[in-house]
């Protein structure tokens, strides 16, 4: 980046939030729903960038963890939780979970974890729907209500919104404080070369079960964002191909850039919409566009402005 | 005791299918290091081929499933090569994945929307008829599949070790620069492997439609089987495949009928999950070493 662009990065950046965040008196509220389903899965995206694009894991059950986060918001909100505990709890069962699903990657890689994780997308996927005393199998839980903070009702959408924006903000600070720490660098040191950085006395192991269990934390708070935004929750929200469909929102923005899920996410919530001339064929032009896609640019959108820099 | 005995040898006949499926994933994941997520929809796309051709051409089975197997042979093997893996492969791993996952997608939806959701039944390529052994009551399509399908894995796995264009084949897997100091056109044996897996695809489509019945979405649980099972045998043998899809088959009954139904479909899950944590090369396969 040249002298001119990092200079004037912050104000960009700052510029950004303010017309982010004040956006919403602008739209309906249907424009307001798209953008705070982006901002979830803007957080959702973020967790996954830290364990596919900084710790060079592999994952296919982001999905799953977005679930885990929203049937905990929906169950603790029915028996009356306060919202403020809400989310830390999601957070932190996912944070466990996560810290599970770390174990097989400690063995295996690549390939086999991506069916290790594919396959813990399903059992989750299993689980929801089986389990009806818990959380209502097909049928799913309804009416989730909006949060109360402080007295302070969110159940207009622009003000839920501007909740989960804020939210989303805090959490991207947290994570590039995160990246900037040791902590990044033994990330890194993960992805590029495992063997090497254990060689310079990097704990693999304690790293790798860290970069599930975060990005599974990430997506708990996401799905604690999703269950009061959507209002009703069923398990075929929480399938593989939501799985990909953030996997997606990662590679196309660019693993390993910390602005990639933000755009990845752009994509695949307004995809959708773009595509609805398409109708029933939607998700048949939507699955050969990913190979298109990833034909075209293996590297993610970013990408593509490194290469028209270096012809 | 002639419930287990029934339910072991419907097991066995699914598990034979699993594992033709899952001989055709090694078989790519060996000769070239391709991940093939789009594995239950290739062996989708053969049965609505043979559907097509059955019902709207009305021809017979035989000649159906001939036409299947040239097309099949060309656009899920030789297209597939050419368009998608070979210009993704030196990517690594998560392109590929991405992309064979949106491939499966792709043609689930197509076959969803340009055919029909419908389930469509399928005929079976053997007599529909009960035979009596020892007071046992089995049909012959399920002792037909489990030995078809076993005899075509052991024909693979004597091609590979016993034939020179097999030896080839390993020689391109295990060490893809020696094999061309060799004088062995690696690209080509490569183009085998993927001809090989579209013709296991379109015969196992053959052997599992008349079962689990023609549906857009039937690749999914047995794609997902199928990789299990490769993994659970051990990825880098040929007969682990076998062992792993008689395994899951047989356990998968089992659970089904005496535990719970409702979770049948996490049994290979489980079964995977166990294989990978204490014997991540699998029951039959050696273990791969790390280079640094």
């Amino acid at each position: 980046m040249t002298g001119l662009g990092k200079s004037l990065r912050w104000p960009v950046l700052i510029l950004a939030i303010i017309a982010l965040a004040v956006l919403p008196t602008s739209l309906k509220s249907y424009g307001v729903y798209i953008l705070t389903l982006w901002a979830v899965y803007v957080i959702a995206g973020m967790g996954l960038n830290l364990t596919v694009g900084y710790a060079g894991q592999i994952s296919l059950g982001q999905a799953a963890f977005l679930g885990i986060g929203a049937y905990t918001a929906g169950l603790m909100a029915k028996l009356g939780f306060s919202y403020l505990l809400i989310v830390p709890a999601s957070a932190s069962i996912c944070f466990l979970v996560g810290l599970g699903l770390g174990f097989p990657a400690l063995r295996v890689q690549h390939h086999y974890l991506a069916f290790a994780t594919l396959g813990f997308n399903m059992l989750c996927f299993l689980v929801f729907r089986n389990e009806e005393w818990l959380t209502g199998g097909t049928f799913g839980m309804n009416d989730i209500a909006r949060p109360v903070l402080f007295g302070w009702h969110f159940s207009r959408a622009a003000d839920f919104y501007q909740l989960t924006f804020g939210i989303t903000v805090v959490l991207a600070v947290l994570m590039a404080l995160l990246l900037r720490s040791p902590w990044g660098r033994a990330f890194a040191a993960l992805r590029d070369n495992p063997i090497r950085a254990e060689s310079v006395g990097i704990s693999t192991t304690f790293y790798t079960l860290m970069a599930f269990a975060i990005g599974a934390a990430y997506a708990g708070v996401a799905g604690a964002l999703f269950a009061p935004l959507v209002g009703f929750i069923e398990p075929a929200s929480f399938t593989v191909t939501n799985s990909l469909a953030m996997l997606l929102m990662v590679i196309v923005g660019g693993q390993g850039r910390f602005f990639g899920p933000a755009l990845g996410a752009v994509i695949v919530v307004l995809l959708p919409e773009w595509l609805r001339f398409a109708a029933d064929w939607y998700l048949a032009v939507f699955g050969f566009m990913i190979v298109v896609m990833m034909v075209w640019m293996p590297g993610g959108l970013l990408s593509l402005a490194d290469r028209w820099k270096r012809p | 005791m002639t419930d287990l005995l029934q339910l072991l040898l419907s097991g066995v006949s699914t598990g034979a299918c699993y594992a033709l499926a899952a001989l055709g994933f090694t078989l790519l994941w060996q000769a070239s290091g391709t991940i093939n997520f789009a594995l239950g929809e290739m062996v989708m796309l053969p049965a609505f081929m043979m559907l097509f051709f059955l019902n709207v051409a009305s021809l017979p089975l035989a000649v159906a499933f001939l036409l299947t197997l040239v097309a099949s042979l060309l656009v899920l093997g030789g297209m597939f090569k050419l368009l998608v893996v070979d210009p993704l492969i030196r990517h690594g791993v998560i392109p590929l994945v991405i992309a064979t996952l949106g491939l499966s997608i792709g043609f689930k939806n197509l076959t969803r929307v340009a055919y029909s959701a419908q389930v469509f039944t399928f005929p079976s390529i053997f007599p529909d008829r009960l035979i009596d052994i020892f007071g046992l009551r089995v049909t012959v399509a399920e002792i037909g599949t489990a030995v078809l399908a076993c005899g075509v894995a052991l024909g693979v796995q004597f091609f590979l070790n016993r034939t020179l264009t097999g030896r080839a084949m390993q020689a391109v897997a295990q060490n893809r620069d020696a094999a061309r100091v060799l004088g062995i056109n690696a690209n080509r044996m490569v183009m085998y492997a993927f001809l090989v897996n579209a013709a296991l695809a379109a015969l196992t489509a053959l052997l599992v439609t008349p079962v689990y019945l023609a549906k857009f979405d039937m690749g999914d649980t047995l794609g997902t089987k199928a990789f299990y099972a490769a993994i659970i045998g051990g990825f880098n043998n040929s007969r682990g495949a076998l062992l792993g899809g008689v395994l899951v088959g047989v356990l998968e009954n089992l659970v089904g009928a005496y535990i719970s139904p409702s979770y049948k479909e996490g049994v290979a899950l489980l079964l995977f999950l166990l294989v990978i944590v204490f014997m991540p090369q699998g029951l039959l396969g050696k273990p791969e070493e790390r280079r640094v």
